[in-house]
């Protein structure tokens, strides 16, 4: 099969939808030239950097037919559009009794690793996660990006699609024929019988290779890729940690009330899977700080293979 | 004034429906039947402002309202009954008793919703012209704010995003002086609102809100040019709120009495019925009956508010997503 970065897959995505509906718009500061030049500027929109403004004015076009595709480019910058994300864009369906929908794909570059220091380097799609009202993706590989942002624009509410910088140029197979993914189905990258490690974003990548590491090790690891965070499928890994008694949840975000955080509560929550675990469940997330600059404190406040494989070994000895 | 004498009545009708309702609700909400939660912000005061801009709307043109919107909703059409249902937090109000006062919205006939959070209605109605425009129809948006929105940054992105894409927008500032107690000539610097509307390029008029003939004059003038969708328009309408922010004593109305006094003297309501008598449009007897009529309509309202029911307690979990 052929293989494409994860920035070709995510363009494909779009230009297909772009042809497959035409009341597809898109609004970002910094637009594909191929997108402009397929569908033209009144389709792909160039907008100020004014961020309140283009997102909340994806809700409105939104609600009056169309489906909104906007790129905020990094997490960090979305911050300044709060209010029309989380007060309006969440609510808007729930508050007005459900009598509209309002289909906006909201894409943000998220990750740290690159050395850009505190205010480009965030992963906050917990803090949305304590938002109703919208669904969350967390794609980690090209086949992943283009199958879900598919979905994404056919879905009729509020979509974040969470995508790791450091991802945009890691190539995979994707297929020529057209694909979509489901909201909702994790993937198991990696099979394996003694721990289910599960991963999220870049960190999918991390825990295949410490997985490698440990294999070598005589540990058989298990990795499961969420792949979406609401909805979240919870049903897969329950049975996965059911299964291997052992679970480690990686996380480059702050740990803090993390997505990892939310995972092992939602495990040991149910009685049948906390019944069989043999050891207690593993948090290997970014440590608590902003992220710094300087490349050695950065790599210290950052889950790793090393530190994943660390976390692996610690759950199997307990 | 070339207004159709039906019209005419039925702008002084809605006038007074908007300013019985909202006398019903708060005084509902203070105690009444004492079954009305949450909060109500009155628009007494400010009744020929909606009237007189949606007097000059289509079905299918959109508006986009604020925390203040009763008069906005009953303007464009909206269901009293419905209204006060939500109002009371009844399964039969326009959200399903998820939104109340603050976030009532009728899509089908154009309505996109009321808002709790000041500014945040313009940058989605800037959407929703940005949508009229992609139609290629004449279709406009009327986004209502007030003065104290204009401090807000959502206002001026939105303005500026507007202007710059020659949107189909009327961006209709209603300033009532105060936001909640600061008046606007503390908090805008220059003290002038429509000066913030010329820098960022679109036709401004300024215009007695309280003369509801006036409003509407301007609006029609103002919508006829919008619906070119050769770009936005800023209209200012000076008013004044009645009531103090919102119906409750949580916060002390700190305006001047005798301010508030003058104002109520200027009647929006009063002063358009006696133009009505002196036109001959109108008896005091037609007023008479047009305000009883309005009274049972309004008291039909809340019986019907009152004998509809509850929300089940499990229905809190539908319409977190569409499908």
């Amino acid at each position: 099969m052929r293989k494409i970065t994860y920035t070709q897959a995510t363009l494909e995505a779009l230009q297909e939808e772009f042809r497959r509906n035409d009341r597809v718009i898109t609004m970002s500061n910094d637009i594909p030239a191929e997108l402009r030049e397929e569908f033209g500027e009144e389709r792909v929109r160039l907008t100020p950097i004014s961020e309140s403004a283009f997102v909340g004015a994806a809700t409105g076009l939104a609600g009056s037919g169309f489906v909104s595709v906007v790129d905020l480019r990094m997490a960090t910058f979305a911050f300044v559009a709060m209010d029309q994300m989380v007060n309006q864009m969440a609510k808007i369906t729930y508050m007005f009794g459900g009598q509209a929908k309002f289909p906006v794909l909201l894409r943000m570059s998220i990750g740290a690793g690159i050395h850009m220091a505190a205010q480009h380097s965030i992963s906050p799609y917990s803090m949305y996660m304590n938002v109703p009202g919208l669904k969350l993706i967390v794609p980690s590989t090209p086949y992943d990006i283009k199958g879900l942002l598919k979905t994404a624009v056919r879905d009729p509410n509020p979509v974040i699609c969470f995508e790791h910088s450091a991802l945009a140029m890691v190539t995979g197979e994707v297929p020529e024929e057209e694909y979509t993914l489901p909201f909702g189905k994790a993937d198991i990258k990696r099979e394996g019988q003694d721990v289910t490690v599960v991963a999220l974003s870049r960190m999918v990548n991390e825990a295949l290779a410490a997985a490698e590491e440990m294999e070598s090790q005589g540990i058989s690891c298990e990795v499961v890729d969420p792949r979406t965070l609401v909805p979240l499928d919870v049903e897969t890994i329950r049975s996965c940690v059911r299964r291997t008694g052992r679970l480690v949840v990686v996380d480059e975000a702050c740990r803090t009330c993390s997505a990892a955080s939310e995972i092992i509560s939602l495990v040991v929550e149910n009685d049948d899977v906390f019944n069989k675990l043999k050891s207690p469940p593993a948090r290997v997330c970014g440590l608590d700080v902003p992220i710094p600059y300087s490349p050695p404190m950065e790599n210290y406040v950052l889950p790793d293979r090393e530190k994943i494989g660390a976390a692996v070994r610690q759950s199997v000895r307990k | 004034m070339a207004i159709d004498n039906q019209e005419l009545i039925r702008m002084y009708r809605t006038m007074l429906t908007i300013r019985r309702f909202d006398e019903r609700a708060s005084k509902e909400f203070r105690g009444g039947s004492g079954t009305v939660p949450g909060l109500v912000h009155s628009y007494i005061g400010q009744e020929a402002i909606a009237v007189g801009v949606c007097f000059n709307l289509r079905l299918d043109d959109r508006i986009v309202s604020n925390h203040r919107g009763h008069g906005h909703l009953i303007s464009k059409g909206a269901d009293v009954r419905r209204m006060m249902a939500e109002i009371f937090g009844k399964k039969t109000g326009y959200c399903k008793g998820k939104g109340g006062s603050m976030h009532i919205a009728d899509f089908g006939i154009g309505i996109l919703g009321a808002n709790g959070i000041v500014a945040a209605g313009l940058p989605i109605a800037t959407g929703a012209a940005l949508a009229a425009h992609l139609e290629g129809g004449d279709k406009i948006v009327a986004v209502f704010f007030g003065d104290g929105a204009t401090q807000e940054g959502e206002f001026h992105e939105s303005m500026n995003l507007a202007s710059i894409w020659k949107l189909p927008i009327v961006f209709v500032c209603e300033n009532n002086q105060y936001a909640v107690n600061t008046h606007y000539k503390y908090a805008v610097a220059g003290g002038s609102i429509p000066r913030r509307a010329k820098a960022y390029n679109m036709p401004v008029r300024s215009v007695d809100g309280n003369d509801v003939v006036a409003v509407y004059e301007v609006a029609k003038e103002v919508v006829a040019r919008t619906r070119e969708h050769i770009g936005p328009y800023f209209l200012e309408f000076n008013t004044y709120r009645w009531s103090m922010h919102f119906e409750s004593d949580a916060i002390p109305d700190m305006r001047p009495k005798e301010e508030i006094e003058a104002w109520k003297k200027k009647c929006p309501i009063v002063r358009f019925g006696k133009r009505l008598l002196k036109m001959g449009v109108v008896t005091e007897k037609d007023l008479a009956d047009i305000n009883d009529e309005i009274m049972d309509k309004i008291q039909d309202a809340v019986d019907y508010a009152l004998e509809s029911p509850l929300p089940a307690p499990e229905d809190a979990l539908e319409d977190v997503f569409s499908v």
